[in-house]
């Protein structure tokens, strides 16, 4: 399933990441890479963005961005 | 004795311009709780043990291949620069993240020292951490420091002497995943087999690189005959990579390699005791500051909070300031005796400059606000917050980072846009910034609101002020983006710091400096403006025109002969320079109501913005009516502006050219002064249509 499709207080595993290279590059710089766990912890109106928790740094990152990212839910 | 030169590198906000303050015992540095606080490298020096430090604060850069535009110039730093030690700041309780940056720092075979900051962060946590354990894998000196209690400053000190005056360096014992060594080691069989050297690299290094798909290793050894034997070896070792990392993208492998090293590292070295089950802070707060239902609702409710306090608490010691300055006008006026000087000094000096310092404490109470934005960490919320209604007028969620600084001042706001990677989502903020009405422009609506609203609504139409404002730069936004700027989206990732409480020292200095520069400039440049303008408003002289009403004067009646000198003193003021000057431009300005005083004082604002308070007070304090017990500037307002010409006004001076200091560092920032052509046709249209709605609907 997609980043974009867990909720608040979800966690997941990572499986695979789509996104462009800098993105990519940019992601992985802040832990998040395959096989990373994350957990959900904030979703702004609408998923416009949401604050998910990797390795205990918070990123904010926007939903479409989120659609790029497979993950497996715990 | 030579300097040493030391570059301080890392990700961004793990504290590097904060430690490079705690070593050199200033607080010269900017420091703030956000990803992209320095965006320009900075140097500093200081003495530490009769040795020269040259110090170099570079940008945060999450990795060595940079994404924004201040992350390239950390970049190109490190890459193209003399320096002789590279301190790595690292934050003790994100060490695994940060040190993937470390093991790319590696790579360019420097000397160099890891600090380990935010000690005292790390023990509240209870982390552990092994510091000679990293230093033997690692193969550099560790040291674990904290710029917030000073902790271990002294002896970082001492490490990077000791590193910088020592040849040798360590070798490390960073070992990869087992197929990765396997190979590495094939590579580098063959390459000692043939005897092979290249400059000071070991075959170690020689073989990383090419696995790796290192274009300058590639370029150096295209020529050499071995490449040929070598290229089987290389391919055969790719192909068993991509299998075990399922994958053929050799960046991705390397980043994979990586981040098991970190990993590693950190499973080695780092002991932490977790209250499991507990939550920490940053996310109870979390739950509260960016809800989805109550974030934006919060965040509007403190900016309104800060505008009621700027007006409301900022208008008390406003009155001391008045009452003070007006009093020493007073006193200034009975003791010199000399008229010329007197003038000067009293209706030049003393109103042009008292009427800026006036509002010295809304500005103090506007950069507190400011300040406690930018330490406690919630600005990258409040850019996470509003990234989705951003997004949909063109923007990104980053630029509120730039936006709000330019609240403060467009300076540093032009320069802090830099943290967008995309060109055309800089050139969009760039353009909107000087609709965030600067500081500059406060003391401008703090005196209009003041004369024309009751002080208790005076506050909420700042907000609205403000507010509108902003809205009306995210509407331009949108019609560059639909216009001119068309594009891609960038997309939105971004870290979000831990709160931290914002030490008392941080907010000071940031309100001390800017408080100090805002003084500065009223005693110098402000009462330079104030001089001229006097001057301008004051020659040529008229004596044909005074004799005129001095002889009506003399044959008139006590209450005539006072309207009399009134309108002396006014038909004086229009025939001076500045009333010509005026004259010339008023009609440009006449649909929208202004008379030529307004006028005057716009065009002086293109300066500064300060200018046009100053120029408000010196035109009135000139034409002061003789018989007018308070010669309060917003008085004087009041009496001679209608309601409708003076928020025409207010509408100009929100819209219209950022001051020359700005203006300046916008064309430099955007890449050219053709841009800056663009920025005054653009804002100086914009404001005439808006203003002369405004009026038209008030009227
Ligand atoms: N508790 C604690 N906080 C620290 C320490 N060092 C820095 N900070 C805080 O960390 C934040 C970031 O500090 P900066 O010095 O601005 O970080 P930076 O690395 O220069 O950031 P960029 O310029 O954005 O790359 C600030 O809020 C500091 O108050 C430390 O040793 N202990
Ligand atoms: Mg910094």
């Amino acid at each position: 399933m997609k980043l974009s499709e867990l909720h608040k207080g979800d966690r997941a595993m990572i499986k695979k990441i789509d996104s462009s290279e800098d993105l990519k590059i940019r992601l992985a710089s802040f832990g998040v890479v395959r096989g990373s766990e994350l957990s959900v912890e904030a979703c702004s109106m609408g998923k416009k963005t949401m604050e998910i928790m990797v390795d205990d740094t918070l990123i904010g990152l926007r939903g479409e961005e989120a659609k790029e990212i497979e993950v497996e839910k715990l | 004795m030579d300097a040493i030169k030391i570059v301080l590198a890392g990700q961004p906000n793990v504290g590097k311009s904060m430690l490079i303050n705690a070593m050199s015992g200033s607080n010269g540095l900017k420091v703030g709780n956000f990803s992209g606080v320095t965006v320009e490298k900075t140097e500093l020096c200081f003495e530490h043990h009769c040795h020269m430090f040259e110090m170099v604060d570079l940008p945060g850069t999450y990795s060595i291949s940079g994404f924004s535009q201040e992350e390239k110039v950390a970049h190109k730093y490190l890459l193209n620069e003399e320096y002789d030690v590279i301190i790595n700041v690292l934050d003790s309780t994100h060490l695994k993240r940060n040190l993937l940056l470390t093991l790319e720092l590696l790579k360019l075979n420097k000397k160099m020292v890891l600090a380990l900051n935010m000690a005292d962060e790390a023990k509240k946590e209870n982390i552990e951490i092994d510091v000679r354990q990293i230093e033997k894998i690692i193969g550099v000196p560790v040291v674990l420091v904290s710029a917030n209690t000073k902790e271990g400053v002294e002896e970082l000190l001492e490490k990077v002497h000791e590193v910088a005056d020592n040849q040798e360096r360590i070798k490390s014992n960073i070992t990869y995943s087992d197929v990765m060594e396997e190979e590495i080691l094939e590579i580098e069989t063959f390459l000692t087999q043939k005897g092979f050297a290249l400059r000071d690299l070991s075959n170690r290094e020689i073989a990383l690189r090419l696995l790796f798909e290192d274009k300058d290793i590639y370029k150096e050894l295209h020529d050499e005959p071995l490449m040929m034997e070598l290229q089987p070896i290389i391919l055969k070792a790719l192909q068993h990579l991509y299998t075990h990392h399922d994958t053929k993208n050799v960046q991705e492998i390397k980043a994979n390699e990586y981040h098991a090293i970190a990993r590693g590292i950190h499973l080695e070295t780092v002991r932490c005791q977790r209250n499991k089950g507990k939550k920490s802070l940053t996310k109870r707060i979390d739950e509260v500051l960016i809800n989805k239902y109550l974030g934006i609702p919060i965040f509007l409710f403190l900016m309104w909070g800060l505008f009621q306090l700027t007006f409301t608490l900022g208008a008390i010691p406003m009155d001391w300031i008045d009452g003070a300055i007006g009093a020493f006008g007073d006193w200034v006026g009975s003791t010199i005796s000399n008229e010329f000087m007197r003038n000067v000094i009293v209706d030049g000096i003393i109103a042009g400059v008292g009427a800026v310092l006036l509002f010295l404490p809304n500005i103090i109470i506007l950069y507190i606000g400011i300040a406690l934005l930018e330490t406690t960490g919630y600005m990258s919320r409040v850019a996470f917050l509003l990234d989705g209604f951003f997004h949909k007028f063109g923007l990104h969620g980053k630029s509120f980072i730039p936006l709000v600084t330019g609240f403060g001042c467009s300076v540093p706001a032009y320069m802090a846009a830099r943290t967008l990677k995309s060109e055309k989502d800089r050139l969009i903020t760039l353009f909107i910034i000087g609709f965030m009405s600067c500081g500059a422009r406060l003391p401008i609506y703090v005196l209009f609101t003041g004369a024309f609203f009751g002080a208790d609504s005076a506050g909420n139409i700042l907000f609205i002020i403000y507010i509108s404002g902003a809205m009306l730069g995210l509407v331009m936004a949108k019609v560059l983006r639909v216009v001119v700027f068309k594009g891609e989206d960038e997309p939105f990732v971004m870290e979000m710091p831990k709160y931290r409480f914002p030490s008392f020292t941080l907010v000071w200095h940031t309100v001390y400096n800017n408080a100090k520069s805002y003084v500065k400039k009223a005693g110098t440049f402000i009462l330079g403006a104030s001089v001229l303008i006097w001057v301008l408003a004051t020659y040529p002289n008229q004596p044909l025109l005074e004799q005129e009403y001095q002889t009506k004067i003399e044959q008139s009646a006590k209450e005539d002969a006072i309207t009399l000198e009134n309108e002396l003193k006014m038909k004086k003021l229009e025939q001076s320079y500045l009333g010509k000057i005026g004259k010339a431009s008023e009609p440009l300005f006449a649909p929208l109501g202004f008379d030529w005083k307004m006028t005057v004082a716009l065009e002086a604002g293109l300066a500064a913005k300060e200018v046009v308070v100053s120029t408000l007070g010196v035109l009135y304090a000139i034409g002061d009516n003789v018989d007018e017990n308070s010669n309060a500037l917003s008085h004087e307002l009041k009496k001679n502006i209608s309601f409708a010409s003076a928020m025409a006004f207010i509408v100009f001076v929100m819209i219209y050219l950022p001051c020359l200091a700005a203006s300046m560092v916008f064309a430099k920032e955007a890449g050219g002064y053709k841009y800056l052509v663009y920025l005054f046709i653009f804002t100086t249209v914009t404001a005439w249509v808006f203003s002369f709605i405004t009026y038209r609907i008030l009227l």
